[in-house]
């Protein structure tokens, strides 16, 4: 017996352990050289002032958080893309909501309903830039649909996107319309695992509408919730397609949001701050982590809790 | 021996190239990246790539044309990752922060004292050189000024002014009868800017200007502020469309067009899409930005575009041969005519094509404009300062009582920039 295990090699004796890291690893590398890396990348480029053109050793000069320092103090942009940010959090999660309503509309064995879903779904799979186009053209103040709406009704004629203060809701609620179709699709995935027999319960015991939607429905939903709440979020603090083809970040910069300004800074067509540009981008890094750090916290206690 | 013969071959080339395209010469590879990816400027730029290699028939050449939005940004990836040898950019402060990144080539030896190129070029050389070399070649120039509904002016008794005041009552009749007098769409900025080059070279001149691209004068100066005052005029008096902050400028086209405006200040490739919008040219004519401060002598807007050689490029003796052919006078008079880019030549032995705008154009340029030629408010002005301030002329077009605020934000950038 003992000698069957001395003549074992060692990856044998260990197989159980070392096996997952094995396939592991790829997957890790890739983590580590395109997301890992980079973040220590941005933080290193953040202390410097560089053009982003040549190499940062010979042409950046380092200014230690000088970049922070006037981005925290003295930078009226980077104030308002910061609020901006925090708009688009809180109204993105209009979503959630909105997503749940049209998946317990559409939640019903009719004629056809494969392709209402679907055609409910859409908005989710063209692309950003094509929303984006579309909801100007909807916004013009010329000829637009909701100006003709709002005119229909009595109101006289707003340019949504031409207006600094409204700017930003104007390019938000764009985005709702593939974000809701999204939460849809979540809440009917999770719809389908709803179990008949407890709604089938609740039902002779007299629940209907919406008690038993909040006490019996939603609780087995949680899940599916909890995925359509991280991916609004996450989806909120990247939004930049919408807002690049909508106002460019206008009028005035006032339709900004942090990656918008990142990008401006650092890339654009007068954009030669790449240190700057990372310092925005450490920034929103460090808001994005306190939601991922967070999720991360709650599957970890879920994961517990299931494990026990 | 390796130096003796690249001289020999760039100077034949050169020859070769200015006499006539005939003989073979080159060999190997030539890659160009173009932006001109506009229908005309594609055409006429494909059609002259295929003189040069029908001209050297062994010469292997790529074309890679781009996106003229997305090349500004591609540009500075592919300078120093996958280097083209041939490559269209901008003249002035657009090309310095690559120069000084060292990612052009210095073609100093093709401007030398007694070549084609210092003779014929002789007037753009300024725009083309940083720290006293040459980066570049230029290939195409344009006026810029008021194009207007001659009709309409007609129609209403008025002509073309030659001085603020009549500006003024011009615009005043225009929005008497309904219209407005201006159209512009300012949602990509530079529109704006043009406004801004020439409200400030009519009222404080030339030289005030450059002093404000070199950053040496402050933007809450009176004397800026009189520019702004000047433009607070006509946007309060409601000269310019509504709405113009979030139009592109194609956008504010149709207005002009349909006759609810009478005019735009724009360069002069709006005059094909205006003609092919079905304008003719008996009802849109071109005047010169009138004077504003008696006694400022007229300056104008011209910018350049240009040919430059990557400091990566394989292949730099065939690159130099390639822009001594496209300067050429030839090349550069089939390369402007109205057919092709209808814009102005930069060879001064090139004939400009008779177009009545472009004909109006070289003669403004060459007679009429003795305070001196600017490039254009983006390309004079450094990167970060042209945004900031761009982005306050959009909202000064719009609320012109934000003045203080909107001066204060672009002086504090001017205080970071120089």
């Amino acid at each position: 017996m003992n000698k069957t295990l001395m003549k074992q090699d060692w990856y044998q004796r260990n197989e159980i352990a070392i096996t997952p890291w094995l396939f592991l690893v790829p997957g890790l590398i890739m983590f580590a050289i395109y997301v890992v890396f980079p973040i220590f990348q941005s933080f290193r480029i953040s202390l410097f002032k560089w053009d982003g053109l040549g190499s940062l050793a010979t042409h950046g000069e380092y200014i230690g958080m000088a970049n922070y320092e006037k981005l925290l103090t003295r930078d009226r942009s980077f104030n308002i893309s910061l609020w901006n940010n925090l708009k688009w959090l809180v109204f993105y999660l209009a979503a959630i909501p909105a997503g749940l309503f049209i998946a317990l509309f559409l939640n019903q064995a009719v004629r056809g309903i494969r392709l209402y879903k679907s055609l409910f779904f859409f908005p989710f799979v063209i692309s950003q830039i094509v929303v984006g186009l579309v909801f100007t053209w909807f916004y013009d103040p010329q000829y637009g649909l909701f100006n003709g709406i709002i005119g229909f009704i009595g109101f006289k004629p707003i340019n949504v996107l031409g207006d600094p203060t409204l700017s930003t809701y104007g390019v938000i609620a764009a985005g709702l319309w593939p974000q809701t179709a999204y939460c849809m699709i979540l809440y009917l995935t999770g719809l389908n695992s709803v179990d008949p027999e407890q709604t089938e319960a609740a039902r002779l015991d007299g629940a209907k509408g919406m008690r038993m939607l909040w006490h019996v429905i939603l609780p087995q939903l949680r899940p599916a919730t909890f995925i359509a709440f991280v991916v609004t979020v996450i989806g909120s603090l990247r939004s930049f397609d919408l807002i690049s083809i909508m106002t460019n970040g206008g009028p005035f910069g006032s339709s900004r949001v942090l990656s918008f300004y990142m990008f401006e800074k650092s890339l654009s067509e007068y954009g030669f701050k790449m240190g700057y540009g990372a310092a925005i981008a450490v920034i929103l890094f460090l808001i994005m982590m306190v939601f991922i750090g967070y999720f991360l916290w709650r599957m970890y206690k879920d994961e517990k809790a299931v494990n026990r | 021996m390796r130096s003796v013969l690249k001289a020999t071959a760039v100077s034949l080339a050169t020859i070769v190239a200015l006499a006539a395209p005939a003989s073979a010469e080159l060999t190997g590879n030539l890659k160009i990246n173009l932006d001109t990816s506009n229908p005309a400027p594609r055409a006429t730029m494909e059609a002259l790539i295929a003189k040069f290699q029908a001209a050297n028939p062994a010469l292997n050449i790529t074309t890679n044309v781009i996106d003229r939005e997305a090349y500004k940004t591609q540009i500075r990836n592919f300078l120093s990752a996958d280097a083209p040898d041939v490559l269209t950019w901008y003249a002035a402060n657009r090309m310095k922060p690559y120069v000084e990144a060292g990612l052009l080539e210095d073609v100093s030896d093709m401007w030398a004292d007694g070549t084609d190129i210092a003779n014929e070029l002789s007037s753009t050389k300024g725009a083309l050189t940083v720290d006293g070399k040459q980066w570049g070649v230029p290939y195409t120039y344009y006026q810029w000024g008021i194009y207007y509904r001659k009709d309409i002016y007609q129609e209403l008794g008025l002509s073309e002014p030659s001085n603020f005041d009549d500006m003024l009552s011009n615009c005043e009749a225009m929005i008497a009868s309904g219209r407005k007098c201006y159209t512009i769409g300012n949602k990509w900025l530079w529109t704006g800017a043009g406004w801004f080059d020439y409200l400030n070279l009519r009222t404080n001149g030339f030289n005030f200007h450059m002093q404000m691209a070199a950053g040496e004068i402050e933007w809450t100066d009176p004397r800026v502020r009189e520019t702004f005052a000047n433009w607070g005029k006509l946007i309060r008096m409601g000269a310019f469309i509504d709405d113009n902050q979030n139009k592109d400028w194609q956008q504010s086209l149709p207005f002009m067009i349909d006759g609810s405006a009478g005019a735009i200040l724009m360069g002069n490739f709006a005059v094909s899409p205006l003609r092919e919008g079905g304008l003719t040219d008996d009802q849109l004519d071109f005047h010169q930005f009138p004077a504003i401060t008696a006694g400022v002598a007229m300056a104008e807007d011209a910018p350049t575009d240009t040919f430059h050689i990557a400091a990566n490029a394989k292949n730099k003796d065939n690159a130099r041969a390639f822009l001594a052919y496209i300067v050429s006078s030839d090349a550069q008079t089939e390369m402007n005519n109205g057919a092709n880019l209808g814009q102005l030549p930069v060879n001064s032995k090139a004939s400009v094509d008779d177009d009545k705008f472009l004909n109006q154009g070289f003669e403004m340029l060459s007679s009429n404009s003795p305070g001196g030629v600017a490039q254009f408010f983006d390309r004079d002005f450094p990167a970060e300062m042209a945004q900031a301030a761009m982005e306050g002329f959009q909202e000064f077009m719009i609320y012109p009582d934000n003045l203080d605020d909107i001066l204060d934000r672009i002086e504090g950038v001017r205080k970071e920039v120089y």
